[in-house]
């Protein structure tokens, strides 16, 4: 049974609530009876073993994969029913950082800024991830670090409240790990919430509220 | 919803052309395939023209077959699977937008080619137009057809062997008024039936393919 722990928070109505969640993968139990919710400016850090269910967790949360049991709530909606419309309000960083390796840096985030109908420009995003030198090579050329920083700056530009990122530090340098807590923290101080996955805790815990052990 | 289609489609497209290499092997496939049937049967021009039909279709049919397996394959393994599933359109939408560009960069370069293979096979000029419209209302449903063997077979390894064994049993149809439309207008006959047959299928295959396609990527990727 996996538990969380809660620290501080604003006090507010929850917007995404855990309850009793069972995740099964291949007919292999991996969550049992998990429950946690989150307020507006809240950040879930979820940790545990490799196998225990971290990505699995993520996928359900993001609607890609639907739980055994359980039941999961964000803003009153489960998130594998959710109406198209409705489906911007959460980004997903899985472990696969979702470019397109055959275009260039600036292409794929011009693609994700379009499609997402994301907020602010390519341009601050580019200077702020030191990506100005590679903007302009393909995907397939860059370092395992650098499409983390790409496949992150095309999370920043999707204009969504729930954020759900599966081991987001990987491959980054300390600046790309100090830019992914900058980010967690200004995000949860424009009331978004997010469940972040780490084998690092202690480099995420200044960004957390309540931490997931699974 | 329809800039989100849009958007793929762009996206799409122009990935297509970054691997050339991918978008000219069917081609360059469907006029070996073409040219192979005169060395191993005959040289003749009335054979040749008997045969001729039969050919061209079969060629186009397994050619198309070459360029199924990197529908979602490519979207699956970097990750941009997941996030179209969770796009803002229903899936199978979008998963309409990346068959016509599938359409676009297979089935059109058919379009143009077929009519100069069959030229190689003695038919006459005034059956080309026939041909083409034939071809057209064709290779939308061997489209559709293969984003279904592809979605049935995303998470497989050796996906693109089996992608082969589930269409082609499929695409019988389109081969027999296919054929048929070509044969009718190489004697100069109407090829109304079999063009409103083929439409008929493209029209099935468009309405219901994409929903198919796309509740099995949904069941693969979860």
């Amino acid at each position: 049974m996996a538990s969380a722990t809660h620290g501080d928070h604003f006090g507010a109505c929850p917007v995404l609530t855990v309850t009793s969640l069972e995740v099964r993968r291949g007919g292999i139990g991996l969550l049992r009876d998990l429950s946690f919710e989150l307020s507006p400016g809240q950040t879930a850090l979820v940790t545990g073993a490799n196998g225990s269910g971290k990505t699995s967790l993520l996928r359900v949360l993001a609607g890609l994969a639907v739980p055994a049991a359980g039941r999961i709530d964000w803003h009153g909606k489960t998130p594998h029913r959710l109406p198209p419309e409705d489906r911007g309000d959460i980004a997903y960083l899985g472990h696969r950082d979702g470019l397109k390796r055959e275009l260039t840096v600036d292409e794929n985030l011009r693609f994700c800024r379009s499609f997402w109908k994301g907020r602010g420009a390519v341009e601050p995003l580019i200077a702020e991830l030191r990506l100005e030198a590679c903007r302009h090579r393909y995907v397939r050329r860059l370092s395992a670090g650098q499409r983390r920083r790409v496949a992150l700056a095309c999370l920043r530009l999707k204009p969504a409240r729930l954020w759900l990122l599966d081991e987001p530090l990987t491959n980054l340098d300390a600046r790309g790990t100090d830019v992914v807590i900058e980010w967690l923290g200004r995000h949860a101080a424009e009331g978004g919430v997010a469940v972040v996955s780490t084998h690092r805790p202690q480099r995420l815990a200044t960004a957390a509220s309540i931490e997931v052990a699974l | 919803m329809l800039d989100v289609v849009l958007h793929i489609l762009r996206r799409d497209l122009r990935l297509a052309f970054r691997r050339w290499s991918e978008l000219a092997t069917p081609l360059i496939f469907f006029v070996i395939i073409a040219s192979l049937f005169p060395l191993a049967a005959t040289p003749d021009e009335a054979q040749l023209r008997s045969i001729g039909a039969a050919v061209i279709w079969m060629s186009a049919l397994l050619s198309s077959l070459l360029a199924l397996d990197g529908l979602f394959r490519a979207d699956s393994e970097d990750g941009s699977m997941e996030q179209l599933i969770l796009a803002p359109a229903p899936l199978g939408l979008v998963v309409l937008a990346k068959i016509v560009a599938h359409w676009a960069v297979s089935g059109v370069p058919l379009l143009v080619l077929a009519p100069l293979v069959a030229m190689s096979f003695y038919l006459p000029l005034a059956a080309l137009p026939e041909l083409i419209a034939a071809l057209a209302l064709a290779t939308p449903t061997l489209s559709v057809l293969a984003a279904v063997g592809a979605a049935l077979t995303v998470s497989l390894r050796a996906g693109g062997t089996i992608i082969g064994l589930l269409i082609l049993p499929l695409t019988g149809p389109v081969l027999i008024f296919g054929t048929r439309a070509t044969e009718l207008a190489a004697l100069g006959e109407s090829v109304a039936g079999p063009l409103y047959l083929l439409a008929s299928l493209a029209v099935l295959a468009v309405s219901l393919g994409p929903l198919i396609a796309a509740a099995a990527v949904r069941t693969a990727l979860e």
